[in-house]
């Protein structure tokens, strides 16, 4: 009797912990946020500053970009279902979605990567130019979130394949979807701010 | 052929040509092989590893913070009085005795260390130790992370102390302000001794700030509205959102330098479409924040020092509430007025002047509720009160002169003068330092069991004031008078007399620090017989003097129920108070891990790496972090139990103890009077 009433005792501290630690999550991705702005409000500033460089209008290819964020908003909804999956604690599904919500970010990290390397090949890299810099440095620290995201599904598909979808696995899951769905919006922000403006001008 | 291997560093870095570095390293290295070796001597490894390095108990991680800071004081404190002392000398034909490179390194170092390794350590330690007690919780939210913060604290820390012996620090000014700090005009290690600390040790701040909102928004006691939280709590919370929300800015814009001065880029350089405008907007978008981060924590001090040495409900609890709200807020509407001579035109700097004259109403409204709360109070003239009763009247005056530089055309002819000088020492001395000062004599005994010698703390507070008031009314003259800061050297023979005041000032204050010292010498000798039995030594009104001193480890073995604000004096009156629980319970603890200060080394290790270019290290200490960081993402059990049957032992001691504290109390509570007497 005793040990079911401390199983129910720990299995609510367990509850609690864990949406203290989502409020957590979502305070850092907010601190997270702020950085983005930031980068943002300096790519802004810094946008007109070609220094005889190209410009946006020289460098950005729309098909490019466009296939990057199909990618990357195809591997947020294949998050979707690893959400469903493990709300449904189908283990085998889960891990077959995560898997290939890793495979389409790795896949718009391996095109960016790309599209870096085209620039600075052609003498656009980030040391060309202020607007250069900013956009290396805005991008790629999107970029870099991206890569620790997949750093991040590749742990987690060890766990869900060694530990199953216990309660903590299940919420390690929903704090790395709250991750990976903020770097969608984080990348819409690039699409409208960066590329459009830059192929229209 | 092992040349790159170490990147930048050769043995000519250690600049063993100069005596006065030399001494200084001389004297680090004697303080710490004594350390170690007393540690040796006594046996004390595992205690130290134990009980202190890998703990996760907030109370102990609050005390390495206020550790950090009082190191970091001395530190900065010796800067400080280098540099009054070459004010002092260098006028006219005399140069003074230290070189320009190395002056400026000083003002670089004393700002630096100061504000980011001082007062940051020594608040956070201050937020560490009280604030899970007095909302009534039994730990902080995250403390693994809470861990983690301190180190890579004190892996900043470690870096700066560092940069005196291996290479040179920043000449750049604690601002760094470009271009001077871009790789043309600053091509050696300084300026990356300079941004990789904050870059580190800013990312611990966040870490504390997500922290403690957190704590405090979900793991307050029941009956604990926010409406009953006391003031300190009110300000902690505050000041860990403005960290969350300002810290980012300061990590963008270190990275963002650190990125012109590795990667070649153009984000504040001269030409090549960099904007050095850019970098003043992004500092003081941190910058300003952070003056509120040290300065409200401090005012959480004042209130519950005044209100219990005053025997007093604080006055208008709501009403400073709000104030506190909405400093905090106003905090980010003010940043540009720090640049009012970049040039943003005549309407954007009446709007941020107007905006820095409002902060004065809550802030006044502030200053008046503290008078009115010590108004026909009981008033205690204790150590920690001398400390809050004195910043009144120079807050005020410090106040005032803010004012005065909130007004562009006045900040025109004040920009970059002594004047500006003096009025942020003003405000941070007073306003911050005086503030930990007063809550480290009212708290340590809280978190060591004993108090402190309060004869000694009034020395040190009289020190402190007459310090401050010799060393830096003179600046505020010498701004009037157009002496220009950060000056290693002037031709102007008026101003000597006014430097020579200041320094004797510093001597004051080194008197002080000083009067410190000796107290904690006299308090740790004599700590059995001012032993605070009771863990309420000052009848105090609110939830950390429910506990034990030093309280075990889980605080409160039962949680409280709060009905009013100043929780533990309703309890005192209303005879709930020291209520042996009927029955104790199994608790749950964090386990101790030594992850976090293995974190913390790697972070100092890839910081150094960085800064000398050692790119191999970098790495491997960088993928280290990763490995360390998934390692405890991967573990579940992360806590372990402490059975009922320990948690009664401990609270039977306490019960034990507050009975004897009862026996003393009823034979000399007629001499103190204001003595609380425990009800067992």
């Amino acid at each position: 009797m005793e040990a079911m009433e401390l199983t129910a005792d720990t299995a609510a501290e367990q509850l609690e912990t864990d949406a203290d630690r989502a409020f957590g999550f979502w305070i850092y991705l907010m601190s997270d946020a702020v950085i983005f702005a930031l980068l943002f409000a300096t790519y802004a500033v810094m946008s007109r500053n070609y220094a005889d460089g190209p410009s946006g209008h020289a460098l950005f290819d729309l098909g490019h970009t466009f296939a990057e964020t199909l990618l990357l908003l195809c591997s947020s909804i294949a998050y979707g279902f690893v959400s469903l999956a493990a709300a449904r604690g189908r283990r085998a599904q889960a891990l077959l979605w995560l898997g290939v919500a890793f495979a389409l970010g790795l896949g718009f990290v391996l095109m960016e990567l790309a599209e870096f390397n085209a620039m600075i090949a052609q003498g656009a890299g980030p040391d060309r130019s202020g607007f250069l810099s900013a956009f290396f440095t805005l991008v790629g620290t999107h970029g870099t979130h991206v890569s620790f995201g997949l750093i991040w599904i590749l742990v987690m598909m060890a766990q869900v394949a060694v530990k199953g979808l216990t309660a903590s696995v299940r919420s390690r899951l929903l704090r790395l979807g709250l991750f990976w769905h903020f770097l969608d919006i984080m990348w819409i922000g690039i699409f409208s701010i960066v590329y459009l403006p830059g192929v229209l001008q | 052929m092992f040349d790159h291997w170490l990147g930048k560093l050769t043995i000519h870095v250690i600049p063993y040509d100069n005596p006065i570095i030399m001494s200084a390293a001389a004297f680090m290295a004697l303080v710490i092989l004594l350390v170690l070796g007393a540690l040796t001597f006594y046996g004390k490894w595992t205690w130290l590893w134990k009980g202190w390095l890998t703990s996760l108990d907030h109370k102990k991680i609050g005390s390495m913070y206020v550790i950090l800071a009082m190191v970091m004081l001395l530190r900065g404190f010796v800067d400080a009085a280098m540099m009054r002392t070459q004010q002092a000398m260098a006028a006219g034909a005399d140069p003074g005795y230290l070189p320009p490179h190395h002056f400026d390194q000083i003002f670089s170092a004393h700002g630096t260390i100061m504000i980011v390794f001082m007062a940051m350590p020594f608040l956070t330690g201050l937020i560490n130790v009280v604030v899970p007690q007095q909302i009534g919780a039994r730990d902080v939210a995250f403390p693994f992370m809470n861990a983690v913060s301190l180190w890579l604290t004190l892996a900043g820390a470690a870096l700066i102390l560092l940069s005196l012996v291996v290479g040179t620090f920043s000449r750049a000014g604690w601002t760094g302000y470009p271009p001077y700090s871009e790789l043309q005009y600053n091509p050696g290690v300084g300026v990356d001794y300079w941004i990789l600390p904050l870059v580190i040790s800013g990312v611990g701040t966040t870490m504390t700030g997500i922290n403690f909102i957190v704590t405090i928004l979900r793991k307050r006691a029941p009956g604990m509205t926010l409406m009953r939280m006391p003031l300190f709590t009110w300000s902690a919370l505050c000041t860990s959102v403005l960290m969350v929300l300002a810290f980012p800015a300061l990590t963008v814009v270190t990275v963002l330098l650190g990125l012109d001065r590795y990667a070649g880029m153009h984000f504040f350089t001269n030409g090549q479409g960099g904007n050095m405008m850019n970098y003043a907007n992004l500092f003081w978008i941190w910058g300003h924040p952070e003056v509120y981060i040290l300065i409200l924590p401090a005012f959480g001090v004042f209130s519950e020092v005044i209100a219990t040495f005053s025997g007093k409900r604080l006055f208008g609890y709501r009403m400073m509430v709000y104030a506190v709200a909405v400093i905090a807020l106003l905090s980010f509407t003010v940043w540009l007025h720090h640049f009012f001579t970049m040039g943003a035109g005549a309407n954007v700097n009446a709007v941020f002047g107007i905006a820095t004259m409002l902060i004065a109403i809550p802030t006044g409204v502030k200053v008046f509720h503290w008078l009115f709360t010590m108004y026909r109070g009981r008033i205690r003239f204790t150590a920690p009160m001398l400390f809050s009763v004195g910043f009144i009247p120079l807050f005020a005056i410090g106040g005032m002169t803010g004012v005065v530089l909130a007004e562009p055309p006045a900040d025109f002819m004040m920009h970059n003068s002594e004047f500006l000088v003096a009025h942020f020492h003003n405000m941070l001395i007073p306003g911050a330092l005086f503030g930990y000062l007063a809550g480290y004599m009212y708290w340590f005994p809280k978190a060591f069991g004993f108090t402190l010698n309060d004869r000694w703390g009034k020395i040190a507070f009289w020190n402190w004031l007459i310090g401050f008031l010799l060393a830096f009314m003179p600046l505020y003259m010498l701004g009037f008078m157009g002496m220009p800061r950060r000056m290693e050297h002037y031709g102007n023979p008026a101003w000597q007399p006014y430097l020579v005041v200041a320094a004797v000032g510093a001597v004051f204050i080194g008197f002080g620090i000083l009067s410190l010292i000796v107290q904690l010498v006299v308090s740790i000798r004599a700590r059995q017989k001012n032993r605070d039995l009771s863990g309420d030594p000052w009848n105090g009104r609110t939830l950390e003097w429910a506990t034990a001193s030093p309280p075990p480890p889980y605080n409160f073995a039962v949680l409280p129920v709060v009905t009013d604000v100043d929780a533990f004096a309703a309890m005192k009156q209303a005879g709930t108070a020291w209520q042996r629980p009927a029955r104790y319970e199994a608790i749950v603890l964090p386990r101790n891990s030594g992850l976090a200060f293995v974190m913390g080394g790697l972070a100092f290790a890839c910081g150094f790496a960085v800064i000398w270019h050692i790119w191999w290290a970098a790495t491997a200490t960088a993928l280290g972090a990763l490995a360390a960081v998934i390692t405890r993402a991967w573990r579940d059990e992360q806590e372990y139990t402490l059975s009922a049957a320990e948690v009664q032992r401990l609270g039977d001691a306490r019960f034990a103890d507050l009975e004897n504290a009862l026996a003393a109390a009823v034979g000399q509570s007629e001499t103190t009077g204001n003595q609380p007497v425990p009800q067992v």
